[in-house]
């Protein structure tokens, strides 16, 4: 396969993980923000959202109030904000576009639905039941994208450099959510009952699909140190940190088993899969969950890097 | 000249009725009305028994298709519609089989007379010897590429694809408008109109096919593929590695190059996925280097090697000029094919077919005056209103003038640019484009077309897919076809069998005995508003 290719399959499944992971943000927030103020809700709940998305800087730089008027359409539709949802979705687009012929056609079609969908909305949102839409559609749009080319396409590199990219931002998305949260997740000697940190955990797991996971594998009420052994630790979740490298290292297998060797990009993921599966979440707790968390994000960031030297994006 | 003043009706011949003041709706139920020519029989029946809704519906799905499948263009300077889709209408244009048996020698003839052509200007230059062809026009044309001087490419095949664009005046006469022999597109449109038209109106192929049926177009990416492998370098086995190079997605084609490259099966290569060294072409891979023996490119000759051309370009790739002379690449179309389709060589390629196949052009060339000689120049500019004028290097419908329809204001403007640089253009009379009858907002109604049909040449000879890009000028009375100035396209259909007919049944002849007075088959402006 082409490398530039291989590059742009992986961009367009980082661009549309990253459209996933904010719809479902801006979904949680929402909720959130509908409670007072007192119970976390209101404008902290939207300073929260820009900096789990990790763009505070380029929203500030903007001078924009911190509500849900204006953080939404940021990290909407904004045609400014290199991460807004319609940007990924255009970058997600114009990556599968330079690669069409490996598509089927069914996913290019989804990629191009989605595309064609934000662009219904425009660049303005005129009401909160809009914000919500968008959202709605966007998420939907991008459940066919995934059925489709799970459906579709062939299992062949083509589709793993597309997952790669998926898994690559998905652990990188997760991290920093649980980062701007972690204050909020370390054990406490307080009773937690009945906390009203309580909304700012449910929000975080509904961020990543995961409430009813949580009381299905947990079976109990939510526990923040529970939250982040969850995200962090279970390998059924499929958006915790230790799925998110499990996928890494078998799609590079699958890769590196079709080009008949190994590079530094198998030993990254397969390295931090040990380390982590050494570990769990006391440890981490008590070495600083903020700590690993930077750490995390640093050495996914070299994952990405040395998957595109590997080849040769 | 064979130039006629009214337009020839595809359908129906000239018949009594362009000036359709009383008109009634063409393919009128009752089947009164000039008779139709054999070749058009079932899509006059089909579009008779089918209601205006249908041909609607259909049309919007034919819209939704191309739509889906992201079939479209760029127009350039137009930021808004930096992806438009070009209108597609859904009737038909036919021709009969003996009618395409006339245009697939004619343009054989044509094909090869530009090969030989090529081969004589950057070899021999006999034709320049011989006076067929002015020696300063060749040698000093910009199009003329120093590059190849001297060279053979291999197999001495210099244009693999050529698109040559033809129109229609009368039943048996076709003018060559243009022969593009650089980069021609518009094939993948050939391909994906039949496509939407096995799916949209099967009961017309259907009627079609019972009568001896519609020629397939579906071979031409086997065919490409031959055309290509057999012109590989001759260090390479059965299986040359091929690759289609395009300048990006931003180029207006780029559509047609995913689409080609995924029908011939090889990779889409830009300029930065490929690298020349020892003069062998190689392309970046996830597997490491692969080296490519041929490549169809669809980037301009300037921008292919920034070591030999334009040192600007991004688009090529340096060093690749010094793999196709060091006999390790073949591409295609080769280098320097831009002065066989600059358009002031157009106007000799009459006394170029005969000199180089010894026989008498069987397509017509339209009457040109080159702006280069001071009476033509002269002409031209006292008869600016009746003239097309082009561009000797443009295309695409971009910088020329229809005479007729510009306002004197845009006449004058365009004077000035004449006198300025008169090497620059040429100027034709303004034909009677034949017309087809298309679908519009006010029901069938008949609108120009033209026709690009495309000739592949390889080692084994000269071949034509029977059909081509037929355009259609979508608004009323317009002559200008290009998509990107608001053309749309039709299905081609060559009809298998050889049988001429140009009326259908037992004709009673001509239409005289039905008068000007009856209803006319083509509706008035707003006659059905």
């Amino acid at each position: 396969m082409l490398s530039r290719s291989a590059s742009n399959l992986y961009w367009m499944g980082r661009y549309l993980e990253r459209a996933d992971f904010l719809c479902r943000l801006i979904d949680a927030t929402v909720r959130l923000a509908s409670l007072p103020a007192s119970h976390g809700g209101a404008g902290p709940a939207w300073e929260s959202a820009i900096r789990s998305a990790a763009v505070d800087d380029g929203f500030l730089a903007r001078n924009l109030p911190m509500d849900e008027a204006h953080v939404g359409w940021f990290l909407t539709l904004d045609p400014e904000n290199p991460s807004s949802i319609r940007r990924c979705l255009e970058c997600a687009r114009s990556n599968g576009r330079a690669v069409r012929t490996s598509l089927t056609l069914e996913t290019w079609e989804a990629v191009n639905d989605a595309w064609h969908e934000v662009q219904r909305f425009g660049t303005t949102i005129p009401d909160s039941t809009t914000l919500v839409r968008i959202a709605e559609t966007i998420k939907d749009a991008l459940l066919m994208f995934d059925g489709a080319a799970h459906r579709t396409q062939l299992r062949e590199a083509t589709y793993w450099f597309l997952r790669l990219g998926t898994t690559v931002e998905r652990a990188d998305n997760t991290a920093r959510l649980l980062d701007v949260k972690y204050h909020l997740l370390l054990p406490r000697t307080e009773p937690v009952g009945g906390s009203l940190d309580y909304f700012q955990w449910t929000t975080l797991l509904r961020t990543v699909s995961a409430l009813t996971a949580y009381r299905w594998v947990y079976r109990e009420s939510v526990k923040p140190w529970l939250v982040a052994d969850l995200l962090i630790f279970n390998r059924a979740m499929p958006r915790s940190l230790i799925a998110c490298l499990e996928d890494a290292v078998w799609l590079l297998d699958q890769l590196a088993a079709s080009r008949g060797r190994r590079g530094p990009a198998n030993r990254i993921a397969s390295t931090s899969l040990r380390t982590l599966a050494g570990s769990n979440i006391d440890t981490l707790f008590q070495s600083g969950l903020h700590e690993f968390l930077v750490d995390f994000v640093g050495e996914n960031n070299r994952l990405g890097n040395a998957i595109a030297e590997q080849y040769l994006f | 000249m064979g130039v006629t003043a009214r337009a020839f009706d595809e359908t129906y011949g000239f018949g009594p009725y362009p000036d359709a003041s009383g008109a009634g709706p063409l393919f009128g139920g009752d089947g009164a009305g000039p008779e139709v020519r054999a070749a058009y029989a079932q899509v006059a029946a089909w579009l008779r028994s089918a209601p205006p809704e249908l041909l609607e519906t259909r049309r919007r799905q034919a819209e939704l298709f191309f739509r889906r499948i992201g079939i479209t263009f760029a127009v350039y300077g137009d930021p808004d519609a930096s992806e438009r889709l070009i209108p597609f209408d859904i009737v038909p244009r036919v021709l009969a089989g003996s009618e395409w048996a006339v245009l697939e020698e004619g343009l054989t003839q044509r094909v090869q007379a530009l090969n030989l052509f090529l081969a004589d200007v950057y070899g021999p230059r006999e034709c320049i010897r011989a006076g067929v062809v002015p020696e300063e026009l060749v040698l000093l044309n910009p199009q003329y590429c120093m590059a190849a001087v001297g060279r053979r490419p291999a197999k001495d095949v210099w244009v693999h694809i050529a698109g040559i664009d033809l129109v229609r005046t009368g039943p048996d006469e076709f003018f060559v408008l243009e022969d593009n022999a650089r980069t021609p597109s518009g094939v993948s449109y050939m391909l994906e109109n039949r496509e939407v038209m096995l799916r949209l109106v099967p009961e017309l192929i259907h009627a079609v096919s019972e009568r001896g049926g519609l020629r397939p177009v579906e071979t031409y990416p086997e065919t490409l593929l031959e055309t290509l492998t057999s012109v590989a370098p001759n260090h390479c086995g059965a299986e040359p590695c091929l690759a289609l190079l395009t300048p990006g997605i931003h180029n207006s084609a780029y559509y047609e190059h995913s689409f080609l490259a995924d029908k011939l099966g090889v990779e889409l290569v830009e300029g930065s996925d490929l690298f020349v060294s020892g003069d062998v072409l190689f392309m970046r891979t996830t597997e490491g280097p692969k080296r490519v023996d041929v490549l169809y490119r669809r980037v301009d000759d300037d921008f292919i090697d920034p070591l030999t051309f334009r040192q600007d370009s991004v688009l090529g790739v340096p060093g690749l000029v010094g793999a196709v002379h060091a006999g390790n690449l073949t591409i295609a179309n080769a280098l320097g094919t831009g002065i066989a389709d600059d358009k002031a060589i157009y106007s000799y390629m009459p006394e170029i077919v005969r000199f180089f196949t010894g026989r008498d052009p069987i397509l017509h060339n339209v009457p040109t005056w080159r702006c280069r000689e001071a009476d033509a120049l002269s002409y031209v500019l006292d008869n600016l209103h009746e003239l097309v004028v082009k561009e000797t290097d443009g295309s695409g419908g971009y910088g020329m003038l229809v005479g007729p329809h510009a306002t004197s204001e845009q006449r004058e403007q365009f004077a000035a640019r004449l006198k300025a640089n008169p090497q620059h253009y040429i100027a034709q009379p303004t034909l009677a484009l034949s017309t087809c009858p298309t679908l519009t907002a006010a029901g069938i109604a008949p609108r120009h077309v033209d026709l690009r049909p495309f000739v592949l040449t390889g080692a084994n000879g000269t071949k034509i897919i029977p059909g081509g890009l037929t355009r259609v000028a979508l608004k009323e009375g317009s002559l200008v076809v290009n998509s990107s100035q608001g053309g749309g396209t039709k299905d081609t259909w060559v009809l298998d069998g050889p049988e001429v007919g140009d009326m259908t049944g037992a004709s009673t002849g001509p239409f005289e005995a039905e008068g000007g007075d009856i209803d006319g088959p083509f509706p008035g402006p707003g006659g059905l508003d």
